[in-house]
Parts: structure tokens; sequence; C-alpha cells
């Protein structure tokens, strides 16, 4: 960072003469960049802002500017708050139990052994592989009449007997009920986000002095004790990047809630994302739907200046 | 006694990973189980769901290669990600270059702003570009998944970029511009060619985040012949409420396999990019 500033100043006797240049070009190279991003990012988000206090719909999208209206309206819908609720839940729950996975995981992968190429792209296929087609895989699986886990159930003699412990029906009905719904949904994105932060927790462990493990070794500290006195302490702020990018991804994810319930049973696993698309976009009201979007935005913020401040403390480390 | 610690210790281990690997690959083995099983197989509740009951088939991969779209949608979303690739390097390359080597030090702060853009997601965006499409015809057209995509892949491979472009060291340049190069032939000549495999690095990840999007591609395109796999497979391969899941699960391993093998080999590039240089 601040290198670059004496570099500069290092070169000048060199080429005195095209530092100006030098100047223009560097001005030239990157305009393309940025105009598209402010043509194509940052207008399209001053026109959301706009849209969500306007009457805009697909039929009729002038601007005309109503103000709080929309949000007024979204507020009170109980559909909206049960979507802004489920957003919250699934992220934080389906973190919170990455991290703790990603972090056996990742202690185990530290490890060599035979065979770990074929594990490591394995465990990584449900992040390298598209997320819409990942999903549809589970929507097989969670199929409510050829689910493999009912029929692993209904022969441990769990399932589809009278007085069976989970019930004498034949099927699970695994997204057709609101509870089972939601804890697939959480399933899912925990399965999709897993490799995320395993790889960044990896690099986290990796980036542990050695020295420092073999002393805690020769003082006698067991795995646990070594875990929680040295190495978590070490990587906590890894761990809290990689926690918030999951919570980014799960927050603004449409694909996993999309393929697997479109929001139901009932809007119970309906999230802001899927209801933005719904309104928005197939009830044809851009201005809702936009006021709907923009509750992403605080968290989505928040995160990101959380996240800028945990990597220049990694950077210290 | 160690002995036995020692085996012990090596047993947990490949106890975990075998259950961590099962988990991340169990929907993909499931999609090879329902690619080659018969219909009446498939749809048995009584059959073993994990054997195959009857002799497997290739009737699914048939229906799927020739009587669905599947091979358009291969080829749509073939030629979306080659567009993508092609405007992501020509604006990130130079503006990474910039970013990296002349700005300064707001080269830094800005390059940290282009970053955070990456972070505007396209639940915010969809609605007001699904505006601008429709206004300039571009509804139901592939080229306006070409002028989208852009806003994800530019914004983080120019990030990925100035971290490779800070790595060649400057006296090279500055021995080209000894030798009689201008500054922009010295980057072209000598730092581009130094820095191929940063830019692989784009030119894979701009194809696979263009493959694996979904939100824009199911928001602007609905004429079947139009899609993208990732929008294609879930939405055309059920017909009403039936799913035809042989041929569904075909297409999504199909499609899945290869770019999931890709992106594998450069992961580690992707994280290290993407958590911002905080993990060296």
């Amino acid at each position: 960072m601040g290198g670059a500033g004496m570099a500069t100043a290092e070169e000048r006797p060199v080429q005195a003469g095209i530092r100006d240049r030098a100047e223009l070009l560097a001005k030239l190279m990157i305009v393309p960049a940025i105009a598209y991003i402010v043509a194509m990012i940052g207008f399209p988000f001053l026109m959301a802002i706009f849209y969500s206090v306007s009457d805009a719909t697909t039929g009729d999208p002038t601007l005309r500017i109503i103000g709080f209206q929309n949000y007024a309206a979204i507020l009170s819908d109980p559909v909206f708050r049960l979507a802004l609720k489920n957003t919250f839940f699934f992220a934080f729950v389906s973190q919170a139990l990455v991290i703790v996975f990603s972090r056996i995981l990742a202690a185990s992968l530290m490890q060599e052994f035979r065979g770990k190429w074929l594990a490591r792209f394995l465990v990584m296929l449900p992040w390298t592989a598209p997320i819409a087609l990942g999903t549809i895989g589970w929507l097989w699986i969670l199929d409510s009449i050829f689910s493999p886990i009912d029929w692993i159930l209904r022969n441990a003699g769990l399932l589809g007997t009278p007085g069976a412990l989970l019930g004498p029906e034949t099927n699970m009905y695994w997204l057709g009920r609101s509870g089972l719904a939601m804890a697939s949904v959480i399933f899912v994105h925990v399965w999709r986000l897993l490799p995320l932060a395993t790889v960044i927790q990896l690099a986290g462990l990796s980036s542990i002095p050695r020295d420092l493990l073999e002393s805690a070794e020769i003082d006698g500290a067991a795995g646990w004790r070594r875990a929680v006195e040295i190495t978590i302490p070490l990587t906590l702020p890894i761990i809290g990047i990689a926690f918030l990018f999951g919570l980014i991804f799960t927050f603004t994810d449409m694909a996993v809630v999309y393929v697997l319930t479109r929001g139901g049973p009932v809007h119970s696993t309906q999230v802001l994302s899927t209801w933005t698309f719904f309104k928005g976009i197939q009830g044809g009201d851009l201005a809702q739907g936009a006021a709907i979007s923009l509750f992403l935005f605080p968290v989505l913020a928040g995160v990101a200046t959380l996240m800028l401040r945990l990597a220049r403390r990694t950077e210290v480390v | 006694m160690g002995g036995i610690r020692k085996i012990a210790a090596r047993g947990g281990l490949y106890t975990v990973v075998t259950i961590f690997a099962f988990f991340g690959a169990f929907p993909f083995y499931w999609m090879v189980i329902a690619t080659f099983k018969t219909d009446h197989d498939l749809f048995s509740p009584l059959n073993n769901p994990f054997l195959f009951n009857e002799p497997a088939t290739l009737d699914h991969l048939k229906l799927l290669l020739f009587e669905t779209h599947f091979l358009t949608y291969l080829w749509n979303t073939f030629l979306v990600g080659a567009a993508v690739v092609v405007i992501t390097l020509a604006m990130a390359v130079p503006a990474a270059y910039s970013l990296a080597r002349w700005a300064g030090s707001w080269g830094e702060a800005l390059g940290i702003g282009i970053f955070l853009t990456y972070l505007v997601p396209p639940t915010i965006l969809f609605i007001p570009l699904s505006r601008f499409a429709s206004q300039m015809g571009l509804q139901e057209s592939l080229w306006s998944l070409i002028l989208i995509y852009p806003t994800f892949t530019i914004p983080f491979c120019t990030w990925l970029l100035m971290g490779f472009f800070k790595t060649v060291p400057k006296d090279i340049e500055e021995q080209a511009m000894v030798d009689g190069l201008s500054r922009l032939g010295a980057m072209v000549r000598v730092v581009l060619p130094l820095s191929i495999s940063g830019l692989l690095t784009i030119v894979v990840f701009a194809f696979t985040l263009t493959m694996h999007e979904f939100i824009y591609a199911l928001t602007f395109i609905s004429v079947s012949v139009k899609k993208t796999v990732s929008i294609g497979v879930p939405t055309e391969l059920v017909r009403g409420d039936v799913f035809q899941w042989g041929p569904l699960m075909a297409g999504a391993l199909i499609a899945s396999i290869p770019v999931a093998v890709v992106y594998t080999f450069f992961l580690d590039r992707f994280i290290a990019g993407f958590t911002m240089g905080a993990i060296k």
C-alpha cells in the first residue's frame, strides 16, 4: 500500500519524460472498467432506490414518485415479514453449522493421506458444480415418494408402520411440511457453502507458524486444547471472514429456495430474494419488488465493512 | 501402545474424510444412478433405490441429447461464457494493471472500491436491469446476459489480477523500457506473458461464474431455445407437473462435472483473491 507511493518516487529519475504519459495511460486504462461499473451496477442500484419510492409496474414502468407507501405496504405484509425472518434464520443457522463442520474438515485435510486429491475433489463438488444443478439433485433425493432417505427409514422400521417412531405414513414429505422444508433448505445451504469455508479455514490453518504448534506439542498440549488455546484464537479473523462470506451467499441466494420449494409450502421457506422475484418480476410490481430487495442492502453493507476490518487484522498476523 | 494410538488416529481421519466426501458427492452419485436406471426401476417405491434392480439403460441419455434442447443449452452457455470472458479480459486487464502499477496510493482504495461492488447482489440489480434489457429490446436475447454478466466478473477479476500484476518485479519492466519499449509496450510484451497463469485464472473464473449464474438467466430468458444450462435443466425438463427425473439427472450431471473438474484446479487462487488477500 504505502510501498506503491514510494516506488513511483524511485522511478521518477529513471523516466522523467514519460511520467506524465504513464499517468495518462493509467487513467485511460481504468476508464472502461469504471464506466461499465457505474453504468451497470451504480446506475441500476440508484434506479432500484427510485423504483422503490415509485408506483412502477411492468405494465406501466413510468417513474411517478409516491414516497414511502411501498415500504409501508410491504412492512404490513405478513409474507414479507416471514421472508425477512427466514432470510436471517437460514443464513445464521446454516453458517453456524458451516463454521463448525468446516473446521473439522479443514483440520483433517491439513494432514497428508492417500487419495487426498480425490477426497478434495469430492468435498469441493457442492461449490464447484453449478448450484442450481446440484440443488436439482437434492430435489430428487428429497422427493415426496421416491426419497432414498424415506426408503432407509421405512426399512429400518422407523416410518410407515403403525406405531413407528416417525409416524405411520409411508413418506416424510421433506419439502411438503413447513418445518422439514426449512430444515431441508438450511441443509442444502450447509452442503453448498461447506467447501468455501473449508478452503478459507485451510488457508488460515496453514498460515499458523509451525514452531508455535511444535512447542505446544512439546508442552504436551492435547489436540483439543491446542485447538482452543492456539489455533482457534490465531485464526479467528479468518474464521470471521469465512462466516461473513457464507452469510452473504446465503443471504442473497435464490437458486436453492427457488429450485427446492419456490418458497413453499405456504411461504414457509420464502426469503427476501425469492419474494423479490415473485413480486417484482413474476407479479410485475417493480416498485414493491425493488423495495423488498433493498432490505438486503444494510446487512450487506455492514458485512462488507466488518470484512474489510477483519482483512486488515489478518494482514497484521 | 503408541502404535495403536496412531492407527486409531489414522482410522479417525479416514472416517471423517469419508463422511464429508460422501456428504459432498452424494447428490452427484444419485444423479449417476438415476441417469442409467429404467423408469420402471426408478419409480417403484419398493425397489432398493441404491441398486440396479433391472438392467441399466441409456434411454434417458438418448432422450436428453436428442429429444430435448439440452445441447442447445450447452451451446448457449458456451457462447455467453466465451463472450463474457472476452469482455472481462478487455476491461479487467488494463484496469488491474493500471491500479497495480501506475495509480499509486489511490489505486489501492479504488481497487477495494471495485471489489466491493462485487458484493452488490443480483437480487438488488435484477429489477432495474430487466427494465434496461426490455427497453433495449434485449429481452429473450443472449445479448442481455452477455451485457450483464460482466457486472460480477469484472470487479472480481480486476481485483484478482491486481494481485497477480503486483507479483511481477518492477525491474523487469524497467529493463524492457531501457531496451527501448514504451510503457504500454513493456506491459503487453513483457508483463502479460509473465502473467499467463493469472490470465488463465481469470478466463476460468469468468467462464465458471457465467455457468453458475441463475438469477439473471431466469429473469431475462423464458424462451426454451435461448436458455443456458443452469436454468434450462431445472425449468425445461419438467413437463407441467411431471418431472422427467432420468433425463433431468443426466443433464445436471453432464453439465456439472466438467466445470467442477476445471474449477477444482483453480480453487486455491480463487479463494486467495476472494478473501481480499487476507490469506497469503
